[in-house]
């Protein structure tokens, strides 16, 4: 539910919006969301049912915590911890290149917006697996990059098979699910809203620190959480990128599943939601001071 | 008043596109003036408060402030403060936070900007207000909080962009006082755009009548209302009877084959003008009394007078009275000589172009 809502930006609206959505219309249309709730049981509840029942039960189906207590062994304790601190930067690359992105882009005066939007997510038309493999071969030690680098004899590009090269692969993968939701808070931002606080006699950097940041924290708090999630989980990447040099705490439930052994799989896919839980409910909690209003 | 020119317009050309929205616009603004542009929506008044704001640069022309050119400047670095039409508050930022917003860019102390906010609240009846946030707030509060996030400041030139907009009448006639005194108490000058020529004319020193980007006439409201340079002026600026008429010779005009004395004179002989007759002035009389003489087509109470509808020599004159004709009645109409207004007709094609806007 709650990483649905992240999707679901809020902005500032216009005082005249208010009274939208009149129960009458509302009423009328309650059966339009039957599918939507057929969905959600069936491929989220239920498979959130079947991954707790597997997380707390042992083989001879008996309550046991041991499938969480897993996540204590030192090789999955720091394949978490490995997964948290990549996912960590990886978050805060695509901040610090969104952001200023997002801003440049609200600001063009290009005539349609969904030119730029389709530039951003164009990359994602494109299989992402097929995307990673593609990265794989440019960063090889024989790979483009450094047949280009050698040719004008440059120091070659050693970073395959390191964390840095699932960092570079998180980014690129992800960077999108940044730009989009700050893009989109930034636009709706009116124009006179920042027009009134030149007026009142801030610089361009006042304003910017005073009006456009906070107001388009409900995107950064949205951009983060959807970078944030999937690059906290993502075994895909670390194989293709980092060997299997680098095993984050996705690849270890990747494993667990792939021998078959769905107790110990679901227990740390279940230690993992548990922290993603706690840092959206941090990232709420921000949102809140600065909105005045909850995000969730 | 003084004779200062604080701001001068000059020769402010701006399009958007293909629209062009301002015309070689010239208009000076004196110190401790009321100036109100008023005109119909579209015609460029927010354009002309936002280019002295500095949120829209002029294609052509300067803006001048105190003799120096500040068409190039920064709106943080402009003595005006605005009202924004849509009032722009911030809505990450409480009502307090909202007045205060100016202050504290300028760094003055806690203590100040407390007293200044609680003076703000009180001046535009929201005591109270401080820790509430915009958007709960309704739509003539909002464009409260907007005035009160300005007029803090204290700026030499209050920009206004229809400022009581969204107010009912009772708490917009109290909003049009408390303007007005805080005009004469700070001297600042005032720039105020409204749709609302009963406004316009109580509160200002001088009126500005735009259509399209031009400007129609520019004077104190007794000279805009009681003697329009052309019909645009006349037909904006309360009801009237514009009428098609001939101009016999010096204060003699033939209005619709009778001839009415008035006080205008060298338009020439038998010179096709308009004339401009306001409903409060004309005199209903008895049938053979009446320089004309027509019948009462309709009948509205108005509260203060009744309105009314003569025909009379094709042409259904609108008159106010403060006497009931029945419908049916057969009526003399009479104007006083001074009440009567001629006016030229339209010669150039600006102006052709507003005739036929009518
Ligand atoms: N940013 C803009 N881009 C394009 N056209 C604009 C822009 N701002 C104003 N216009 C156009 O300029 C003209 C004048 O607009 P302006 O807002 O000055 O009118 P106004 O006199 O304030 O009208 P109203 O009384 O309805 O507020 C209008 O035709 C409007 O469509
Ligand atoms: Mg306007």
């Amino acid at each position: 539910m709650k990483i649905r809502n992240a999707l679901n930006v809020k902005t500032p609206k216009p005082p005249s919006q208010k009274n939208e959505g009149s129960s009458l219309g509302i009423r009328n249309v309650k059966w339009l969301s039957f599918p939507y709730i057929l969905w959600m049981v069936g491929f989220i509840i239920i498979p959130l049912i079947v991954i707790l029942y597997y997380g707390l039960t042992t083989d001879d189906k008996s309550f046991t915590l041991d499938n969480i207590g897993a996540i204590l062994h030192p090789i999955n304790l720091k394949a978490l911890r490995i997964a948290l601190e990549q996912s960590l930067i990886s978050t805060l690359i695509c901040l610090l290149l969104a952001y200023p992105l997002a801003m440049i882009l609200s600001k063009s005066k290009m005539k349609s917006n969904s030119f730029i939007v389709m530039i951003i997510i164009l990359p994602m038309w494109m299989n992402f697996l097929l995307r990673t493999i593609a990265w794989q071969n440019l960063l090889e030690r024989t790979g483009i990059i450094n047949i280009v680098l050698k040719f004008f004899g440059l120091p070659i590009l050693n970073i395959i098979n390191t964390p840095k090269a699932i960092i570079l692969g998180m980014v690129y993968n992800f960077l999108p699910f940044m730009v989009l939701p700050i893009y989109n808070v930034l636009i709706k931002i009116d124009k006179d809203i920042i027009n009134a606080a030149r007026d009142l006699g801030a610089n361009s950097v006042q304003t910017f620190l005073k009006i456009i940041l906070p107001l388009s924290l409900p995107g950064v708090v949205s951009g983060i959480t959807m970078v944030f999630v999937p690059s906290l989980t993502t075994f895909v990447i670390s194989n293709i990128l980092g060997g299997s040099k680098i095993v984050l705490i996705g690849n270890v439930i990747e494993q667990q599943f792939r021998i078959g052994n769905w107790h110990i799989g679901s227990g740390l896919s279940l230690v993992l939601m548990i922290f993603i839980l706690i840092s959206m409910a941090v990232l709420s909690k921000y949102d809140k001071e600065s909105e005045g209003s909850g995000l969730w | 008043m003084t004779d200062n020119k604080l701001i001068n317009l000059v020769n402010i050309t701006k399009s958007f596109g293909d629209n062009i929205v301002l015309d070689d616009l010239n208009l000076y603004i004196r110190e401790n003036e009321f100036v109100t542009l008023l005109g119909p929506s579209g015609c460029g008044k927010t354009t002309t408060l936002r280019i002295i704001g500095g949120f829209e640069n002029p294609d052509k022309g300067q803006v001048i402030f105190e003799g120096k050119d500040i068409t190039k400047t920064a709106p943080n670095e402009r003595q005006v403060n605005t009202v924004f039409q849509k009032y722009a508050l911030f809505n990450h930022l409480t009502v307090a936070e909202n007045i205060a917003f100016g202050l504290k860019i300028k760094k003055k102390s806690k203590e100040y900007i407390k007293d200044k906010i609680k003076y703000a609240l009180k001046l535009v009846n929201l005591d109270g207000f401080e820790n509430r946030m915009p958007d709960s707030l309704s739509g003539g509060q909002q464009q409260r909080i907007a005035i009160a996030r300005a007029i803090v400041n204290e700026p030499k030139v209050l920009l206004l962009d229809e400022p009581l907009g969204a107010l009912d009448l009772k708490l917009r006639q109290d909003m049009q006082y408390e303007l007005i005194r805080l005009k004469n108490e700070l001297g600042i000058t005032f720039v105020y755009v409204t749709h609302d020529q009963e406004e316009a004319l109580t509160m200002s020193d001088t009126i500005v009548v735009m259509n399209q980007g031009y400007i129609q006439q520019i004077g104190t409201p007794e000279d805009i209302y009681n003697e329009p340079q052309n019909a645009f002026v006349a037909d904006f600026i309360g009801e009237s009877n514009i009428i098609p008429s001939i101009m016999v010779e010096d204060r003699l005009v033939n209005i619709l084959g009778a001839n009415f004395a008035c006080v205008d004179a060298g338009f020439g002989h038998n010179k096709p003008v308009d004339v401009v007759i306001r409903p409060e002035d004309i005199d209903l009389v008895k049938p053979e009394e009446g320089i004309i003489k027509g019948m009462v087509t309709s009948l509205l109470f108005k509260g203060v007078h009744y309105e009314m509808e003569v025909q009379a020599h094709g042409y259904d004159w609108l008159v106010h009275s403060t006497d009931l004709v029945p419908v049916g009645s057969e009526v003399g109409i009479r104007v006083d000589p001074f009440n009567i207004q001629i006016m030229n007709k339209p010669e150039s094609e600006d102006e052709e172009a507003v005739e036929l806007e009518i």
